[in-house]
């Protein structure tokens, strides 16, 4: 098991530097740099623009040397925890993303466990219920909650938490906690206003989990072993939990490594709709500014949280799954 | 039933895709939809009272107005009531109805000018008598007065059609690449993989939204609508290759493939004439997956200002304008698209289903 990981973790490498290639050329994509769309910004405010003050700005950023060579610094920084600097906040690109990232974790385990929370269950019963009227109106709730574009929930969310429920317009924070130290009245404030964000981003997941429990489980329940355990007088409960559940749930826990990634990047939308202090905005932001460090050190981000989720999924499953491990 | 058991023994499996099809009732209704849905892209300049571009200076934020039969004096053809402008205590302009002017609905009406089918002209399906102050808004108006159902309709040009053309084009690389890959196998093979491996470790929303950005603000319309297009289906190939790659790999070693080979037939007869379809079905259910997820992920991109932009109207551009908590709360109507796009992937969902079932007609 040890080699195989180690094995694993290897062949990612080669993979790492394609990758960290082809980030740099999508964030050098746009015509123009920082320093060109700042400039066209104090032209417009009419404020005079140095021109020669531009040009030692780009030099002290190394944005005047080839591509390659620009690319070279970014990533031997990368490798040493230097990942570039932000020109929009002036600020180093590893604090910025790094103060943004417990939250965005915490959000997406949020959403996590509510998916599973509530995907399983649902399938386990939809399987057991097949055909049913339950069945149906569950079945057809998920596949709306499929259909409805996941900006519009989140609108949706904001818009009856604010109007219905009397609580604050998006953020995670209310007002006099924005900016305290930690406390437990903030965190019991920060879990007031979690669950929208939790609820509008597990949506679609939930609703696609639902459905693949729910034909998992419904392949389970047709095998001769399940036939066999009731044949001879199990309660069944006990067939459901310990016979169907068990190997029903694989496909889900194979999945859930990739479940991490998907929702960190599956949370941007929502989180530039509700305007919280997570990476998503932050991404966002850097785009339609070219502020192109911060773009790039996130998308590589998170493209290394899929390889990893990727990795992470092989290893529990064969945790899980003797016949797989003895392969 | 011993006939439908004698065409059901003889059916090919087209014929029997059909039969297993025309049994799902919810996959037909919205087949009929999506039909609906795409000839009203033709026809939508002939279907909106007004051009996309044409402003009511007057009526900013009218609400959805409804058609009425009955008035104080008795039934009469479908009408609209003539809008009345008043300030509130907070110095918001609402509209109400004004009961003294009614507005005959008209069919055929004359209106702005729009091409149809290749010629100019200014008729429209309905309308009011184009020289009243007030216009007919059965759907309400946005900030600048613009008729919120003449917009979807232009809009659902660019939406509806996005999906399909990305998933043309998602089609055509995917299913040349994973055939190619899956029948030559060798460099050819590991090439595309690994293509695909890399590409695939990129999230796909945010790599979306980082090629969006990168396309300059000032090309032309169609330009970007096509850049656009080239953004979503660039990912959505990858799993079509995939799935068709895994499908040849199997049928390559068939028997009525090796006896092909055997007779001489050259590799394109091979590819076209035995393999292709046989993964036709597992390419139409894919596609037909792929349309509805190309639509969210174009009207999100559009929501923020990513994707198409104004002054191109489609779905996502549309609900830009309620993004704003206060704008929605005093003017709901503005996430009618937001309808459109979800009855659009609802359909698609429902038929992709139908045809992934369709597709597999020896089982049940």
């Amino acid at each position: 098991m040890l080699t195989y990981i180690v094995r694993r973790l290897l062949r990612l490498i080669p993979t790492l530097i394609v990758i960290s290639i082809m980030t740099f050329i999508i964030i050098q994509l746009p015509p123009g740099d920082f320093f060109d769309s700042l400039q066209a910004q104090l032209a417009e405010s009419e404020s005079r623009a140095d021109q020669q003050a531009f040009d030692a700005l780009r030099k002290q950023y190394h944005l005047d040397k080839p591509l390659w060579k620009q690319y070279l610094f970014w990533i031997g920084g990368c490798v040493q925890g230097d990942f570039g600097y932000s020109f929009e906040w002036r600020r180093p690109v590893a604090d910025l993303i790094g103060e943004r990232l417990g939250l965005t974790f915490v959000m997406s385990l949020g959403s996590l466990v509510f998916m599973w929370v509530v995907a399983i269950p649902i399938g386990i019963y939809s399987a057991r219920n097949r055909l049913s009227w339950s069945d149906y109106s569950l079945t057809f709730v998920a596949f709306i909650g499929l259909c409805i574009p996941n900006f519009v929930i989140a609108l949706i969310a904001m818009y009856a938490s604010v109007f219905w429920f009397g609580g604050s317009a998006g953020g995670l924070f209310s007002q006099e906690y924005k900016y305290a130290a930690w406390s437990l009245a903030k965190v019991w404030d920060l879990l007031g206003h979690l669950w929208v964000p939790v609820v509008v981003i597990g949506a679609a997941g939930t609703a696609t989990m639902m459905r693949l429990m729910r034909t998992s489980m419904l392949d389970v329940l047709d095998r001769a072993y399940i036939t066999t355990a009731r044949a001879k007088g199990l309660a069944e409960r006990w067939v459901i939990y310990k016979y169907a559940v068990r190997v029903a749930i694989n496909p889900m826990i194979s999945i859930m490594g990739m479940q991490i990634p998907q929702l960190v990047s599956g949370s941007i939308i929502v989180a530039i709709v509700l305007g919280l202090p997570t990476t998503g905005p932050l991404f966002y932001r850097a785009l339609e500014t070219q502020d192109m460090y911060l773009a790039g050190t996130f998308l590589m981000l998170l493209a290394v949280l899929l390889l990893l989720g990727n990795l992470l999924a092989d290893i529990l499953l064969a945790l899980v799954d003797p016949r797989i491990r003895l392969e | 039933m011993s006939e439908i058991n004698d065409t059901l023994s003889t059916a090919g499996q087209w014929q029997l895709a059909w039969i297993k099809f025309r049994q799902n009732r919810v996959a037909l209704v919205s087949g009929v939809i999506l039909a609906l849905m795409y000839l009203m892209t033709v026809f939508s300049g002939f279907l909106a009272p007004y051009g996309p571009d044409h402003r009511f200076a007057r009526r900013p934020y009218v609400p959805p107005q409804g058609l009425h039969l009955f008035a104080s004096d008795g039934l009469h053809l479908p009408f609209a009531y003539g809008l009345k402008e008043h300030v509130d205590h907070t110095g918001r302009t609402l509209f109400t109805h004004d009961p003294e002017v009614r507005y005959t609905l008209q069919l055929f009406a004359t209106g702005d000018s729009h091409s149809f089918l290749g010629f100019e002209t200014d008729l429209h399906l309905f309308g009011i008598d184009s020289a009243a102050e007030d216009g007919l808004f059965l759907f309400g108006t946005d900030r600048q007065g613009r008729d919120l159902l003449s917009r979807i309709l232009y809009g659902a040009r660019i939406s509806l059609t996005i999906g399909l053309i990305g998933v043309t084009i998602s089609v055509i690389l995917g299913a040349v690449l994973g055939v190619t890959s899956g029948y030559f196998g060798g460099w050819v093979d590991e090439l595309t993989q690994r293509t695909i491996e890399m590409l695939r470790a990129f999230p796909q929303i945010p790599l979306w939204m980082a090629l969006s950005a990168a396309i300059p603000p000032d090309v032309d319309q169609i330009t970007s609508y096509f850049m656009i297009t080239l953004i979503l289906s660039l990912l959505g190939w990858t799993s079509l290759a995939r799935i068709v790659r895994g499908k040849v790999l199997s049928l390559r070693s068939e028997e009525f493939v090796m006896a092909a080979q055997l007779m001489g037939a050259s590799h394109k007869r091979v590819i076209f004439r035995h393999l292709i379809p046989g993964v036709l079905g597992e390419i139409i259910v894919v596609a037909t997956i792929a349309v509805p997820t190309m639509i969210l992920a174009e009207s999100a991109l559009s929501f923020l200002n990513l994707g198409i932009r104004a002054p191109m109207t489609s779905w996502g551009v549309l609900l830009q304008e309620g993004r704003n908590l206060t704008t929605l709360y005093f003017h709901q109507w503005l996430l009618l698209p937001a309808l459109f796009i979800v009855i659009t992937v609802l359909s698609f969902n429902f038929l992709g289903d139908a045809f992934r079932d369709a597709a597999d007609p020896y089982t049940d």
